[in-house]
């Protein structure tokens, strides 16, 4: 892995070892290789009961009456709960907007919509009691795409809308519209020598985390609630929890149990209120936890979407203007909709410059299932169409497309199409220089072992399609550009307490935060900073919980920089206090202590030159240094309602891929020799997670170019393959060689330069693997997941 | 729901004769699922885990006797030279721990058109040992399946073996998936050379209700074969008999479009494995076959 670049801004030696910058090892690793985590699945409490949630079986119906008598009758039974008897006037919940009802009421608005609730002494008794639930349903025509959401006489999925959007939509079906207007992109298409346009349709992705939704909630004591649960944000969930129970929000005490991957999916409340209202329904704990059939209707998905995209160049290469329409399918709720609006259209240029711009995103209300976060958040589904266009305009205009790339890519000083400046690096023809220079992987590499074809490294793998023929090679490239943290003015801060104290004759630090530890490895990189900046070998990191404040989502890319620049920031400060009190004690015996710069390091308190002043045992004794402080990201502002103009963003993330592919031009099958990326992030505080996080998010955008895909039925809006059996991601026999180029470009206004990581190589990966698929085919290829039928006209 | 454990094959009999809705579990790769998406409450589970003869083989002169359940693994590991489309199609069921647990049996027992065991069974030629407390028959396997998930089975019956024909000829196995492992089939296809009697023989997987044989094909290819001496002269087949035969086989399907793949395209996939498989085992006939089977 080739590092290249300086941070610029650090304060802090790290000759502590363990600090940043090194590939110190994560906790959880080889527990969680070996089957030993804990997952929030694997809970058990004594004399608890087992919740179940009864679904929709129909995406749009009215609700003429539920009778649970038989269910409640059924020995073992402790409960059923209908909306009925939710306890309180709170009976929504959402991440924006309060739409999404906890139980279903008069209404359900998408397939597998939960309805009722039943709690009982054994998991099976509970999904028999559920099936006894009677549900008199009046089907409802359903509402699938925008013709059908904004027709003259369409149902409305959601009447009386009262959020803040509905006052700039343009139809009640459409949750949030976001036009972004620069220059004049008609005048400015009359300088263009070439005009490239194209209808991209990009298919419904699901996070397909394995770890399904569970949790445990216990009855407390004092009529509250703690509730141990897989999730990506407690502060958020707590907030939308506690009104619904009636409880403030210091009785329901909330804990992270073990996640087994998020990706976005754990963004919005699954089980969370369910098993609350159980519990305190029924005095006893109550486990909730979703099989994969119903994790599929558990969590949100990634927003299919259809964009239309105009580019205009001129003969030398330079675009000349944009044009693109971009309409995603929000489903039944708003969930994240709103902010993955804002996120594509304010991305929708990708990293280029293009100075008169038209664009327009919306999101749909719809009946077809909910749409939400997931890895990426509305730029994936622009950078599948732009970067399509950008290698259509290359070949119209027989330019190579990383040549073509390069002359219209963004840099430093770039005003982005809200009219923001990108006020740190920005290396996107670095980037594509650097996967373009790779070597490329031998060809024909079924024939390396010798005599026989080894299918492992053909299309069709171990299916045994293929000897070599019809297979054809192509190569094709792709970059992004991804924002990190929240945007749009949101108020994005972070809490860290840190606590500093001698134990044993060692100096200990203890690092509580909220950060849902997802798999990202946000617990590995607190130590690492405490480690550098307060100079101890011990940290302690206590479990993420609601007992300290918050620390923001585990998404948007955002946690190191956020959480993680708490963590830096409450520690500087316990070390100004571990200072202050040295030179209160040792100040008068040294002149160092008020005249040197001084650090902590290997448990002592050293002046920069190096010098011992004092170790820290002597310097605390007895005492703890104790902080909980909030750190925030600079402010960013809303983007205009009409003309999408703002400083919304924070940061950017960008990746570039170069993706060499094999296809079976016959039957239609493609196998992904190599996905090679090339990332700046700014500092990689820790280079092994960091290459994992790009190889994760490579092989997420592998999975929606050639496989991944929720099909609902167009008619009946109804999911129809709701399993691992249809719903297929890619095996380390679909996972090609990923080798990972990183670059260090510090970005000087974020903690130690970094830059969020996660999901930049997520967005390029998938128009990386497409245009390598054109490239071996010459099929113009609109569509991703691509099917064999595409590639075979049947 | 009950769960009979019979320790003996006998006792296994007399159980299905008297609860003749019992459902027969070995590995548990179809059943397991079925129970667990509540597809299906059976009243009794008919364990056949403690019969040690249902995991064993018998390489004969002539056949196989392969005990019901004995797990792919075992085909992979054990019977390549004796099965080899059957050890091919073996590699691609499931997951490791599926080709540890499932069986033939099981795979008959289902009767799922996109098992994958079917075409090379129907191209090797087999029989199903079923036998009941009545006695014991053997079902050619082309007549065995009778419907989606339906065989011919009676309900007092239980699979003891299934007897497959020994290679006396190259065969392949090729299946379409969508992805590169452990995927369930688009659809399949399996071939066998005879050339003891000088026959070619077929088998389709999941682009019918049923796995059938591609009776067109076979006779076409066989009667060119013969005719154009390509037995004795072992010459390269001409590439309008390999079109045609691909032709035939494409029409012989009767697909349907669903999640997992178009009736178009599974016609389409069928003619392509019908023509490379055909083109693989003919090169091996012929003594030239660089690629006896995929490696992997």
């Amino acid at each position: 892995m080739g590092v290249t670049g300086t941070p610029t801004s650090i304060n802090q030696g790290s000759k502590t070892k363990g600090g940043i910058g090194e590939s110190t090892l994560r906790p959880d690793g080889t527990l969680k290789v070996t089957g030993e985590f804990a997952y929030s699945s694997d809970m058990w409490h004594e004399d608890m009961l087992w919740g179940h949630t009864l679904r929709s079986t129909t995406a749009h119906a009215e609700i003429r009456s539920i009778d649970t008598s038989e269910a409640l009758a059924m020995p073992g039974v402790y409960a059923v709960l209908t909306y009925d008897d939710l306890p309180t006037e709170v009976k929504n919940y959402g991440l924006e907007i309060q739409d999404t009802p906890v139980l279903a009421h008069g209404k359900v608005r998408h397939h597998g919509e939960p309805v009722a609730i039943v709690a009982a002494d054994h998991p099976e008794t509970a999904r028999r009691a559920a099936a006894k639930i009677k549900i008199d349903y009046v089907e409802l025509p359903v509402i699938t795409d925008e013709a059908s959401a904004t027709a003259p006489d369409a149902l409305l999925v959601h009447e009386n809308r009262d959020d803040h959007h509905i006052g700039h939509v343009p139809h009640p079906n459409i949750v949030h519209r976001q036009p972004i207007i620069r220059g004049n992109a008609d005048d400015a298409a009359r300088r263009a020598d070439v005009i490239v346009r194209g209808e991209y349709v990009f298919g419904m992705q699901d996070q397909a985390f394995l770890g399904p939704e569970s949790g445990l909630a216990v009855p407390g004591e004092d009529g509250g609630v703690d509730l141990y649960v897989a999730t990506q944000w407690l502060h958020s969930d707590l907030r939308q929890i506690a009104p619904v129970l009636g409880l403030p929000g210091e009785k329901v005490r909330m804990t992270l149990s073990g996640v087994g991957g998020a990706f976005g999916g754990r963004e919005d409340l699954s089980m969370q209120i369910h098993a609350c209202l159980l519990a305190l329904r029924t005095g006893k704990p109550v486990k909730m936890v979703y099989n994969r059939f119903e994790s599929f209707f558990g969590h949100v998905h990634r927003h299919p979407a259809k964009l239309w995209y105009e580019h205009g160049a001129t003969r030398d290469g330079k675009l000349t203007h944009l044009k693109c329409r971009i309409v995603l399918d929000g489903g039944a709720y708003a969930s994240a909709s709103p902010a993955v609006v804002g996120n594509a259209s304010s991305l929708s240029v990708g990293p280029y410059v293009v100075e008169d711009v038209d664009i327009e995103a919306l999101a749909l209300y719809t009946n077809n299932p909910p749409c939400g976060a997931m890895r990426g958040f509305g730029a994936v589904q622009a950078c599948f169409a732009y970067e399509a266009q950008m290698d259509k305009l290359a070949a119209k205009l027989d330019m190579d497309p990383v040549e073509f790339r390069r002359i219209n890519a963004m840099e430093q000083g770039t005003l982005l199409p809200t009219g923001q400046p990108c006020d740190s690096p920005a290396p996107v023809a670095e980037l594509l220089r650097r996967v373009k220079a790779m070597p490329l992987p031998p060809e024909q590499q079924w024939l390396a072992a010798g005599e026989q074809a080894d299918v492992r490294a053909l299309p069709g793998g171990l299916s045994n399609t293929t000897h070599g023929e019809g297979v054809v090679r192509g190569v094709g490239y792709a970059v992004g550009i991804k924002n990190v943290g929240f945007s749009e003015g949101f108020d994005d801060y972070s809490t860290a307490r840190v606590r500093m104290e001698v134990i044993n004759g060692e100096p200990v630090a203890t690092v509580h935060t909220a950060m849902a530890e997802v798999g990202q490895g946000g617990v590995t990189v607190h130590a690492q900073i405490a480690r550098t900046e307060l100079g101890v070998a011990q940290v302690t990191i206590r479990p993420a919980d609601t007992q300290v404040g918050s620390a923001g989502s585990t998404s948007a890319s955002r946690q190191t920089y956020v959480t993680g620049g708490a963590v830096k920031n409450t520690c500087e400060n316990v070390r100004e206090k571990v200072l202050e009190t040295g030179r209160a004690k040792f100040g008068s015996y040294h002149p160092a202590w008020t005249t040197a710069e001084l650090l902590l390091e290997d448990g002592k308190v050293v002046t920069d030159g190096g010098e011992v002043l004092a170790d820290l045992a002597d310097v605390l004794e007895g005492e703890a240094v104790d902080l909980e402080l909030e750190w925030r990201h600079r402010p960013t502002e809303a983007f205009d309602p009409r003309t999408g103009q703002g400083n919304g963003h924070v940061q950017y993330s960008f990746a570039a891929h170069r993706a060499v592919v094999e296809v079976d031009t016959e039957l239609g099958l493609v196998k992904v020799i190599e996905l090679a990326c090339a990332q700046d992030v700014g500092k990689a505080l820790n280079p092994l997670s960091v290459a994992g996080q790009i190889q994760g998010g490579t092989t997420q955008g592998l999975g929606v170019a050639v496989m991944e895909e929720i099909i609902v039925d167009p008619k009946t809006a109804k999911v129809r393959n709701p399993s691992f059996t249809d719903y297929l991601i890619p095996t380390i026999l679909d996972t090609p060689t990923i080798p990972v180029d990183v670059l260090e470009l510090a970005d000087d206004h974020a903690p130690y330069g970094l830059r969020g990581v996660g999901e930049a190589p997520t967005l390029s990966s998938t128009p990386a693997v497409l245009a390598a698929i054109r490239d071996a085919t010459g099929l113009e290829l609109n569509r991703t997941p691509v099917r064999p039928e595409h590639l075979t006209g049947t | 729901m009950d769960f009979l454990r019979p320790a003996s094959w006998e006792e296994a009999l007399a159980a299905k004769a008297e609860y003749p809705t019992a459902v027969p579990i070995a590995g548990g790769t179809d059943v397991m699922v079925e129970i667990n998406f509540d597809h299906r409450r059976p009243e009794y589970l008919l364990d056949l885990n403690r019969i040690p003869e249902l995991r064993e083989w018998e390489v004969g002169e002539e056949t196989v006797q392969l005990g019901a359940s004995v797990p792919y693994t075992q085909i992979m590991d054990h019977l390549r030279a004796e099965l080899p489309g059957l050890a091919l199609a073996a590699h691609t069921v499931g997951s490791p721990q599926i080709r540890n647990r499932g069986s033939v049996g099981g795979n008959l027992g289902a009767a799922s058109p996109a098992g994958d065991s079917h075409p090379a069974l129907l191209s090797a030629g087999a029989e199903v040992e079923a036998e009941s407390v009545r006695g014991t028959r053997l079902i050619p396997v082309e007549e065995f399946y009778t419907g989606v998930k339906r065989n011919a089975l009676e309900p007092d019956e239980l699979i003891r073996s299934v007897h497959i024909k020994k290679a006396d000829g190259p065969q392949q196995f090729s299946k379409v998936g969508t992805r590169n492992a452990m995927v369930i089939a688009v659809c399949a296809f399996g071939i066998a050379l005879h050339p003891a009697t000088r026959t070619v023989k077929t088998g389709i997987g999941s682009a019918a209700p049923t796995p059938l044989r591609a009776r067109a094909a076979e006779d076409f290819l066989n009667a060119a074969l013969e005719e154009g001496g390509f037995w004795e002269s072992g010459k390269i087949i001409t590439p309008s008999v390999a079109k045609q035969f691909a032709e035939l086989a494409s029409g012989a399907c009767n697909p349907i479009d669903d999640v997992r793949g178009t009736a178009k395209y599974r016609r389409h996939a069928v003619g392509i494995m019908a023509r490379r498989t055909l083109g693989w085992t003919w090169e091996q006939y012929r003594g030239t076959g660089r690629t006896l089977e995929g490696a992997a």
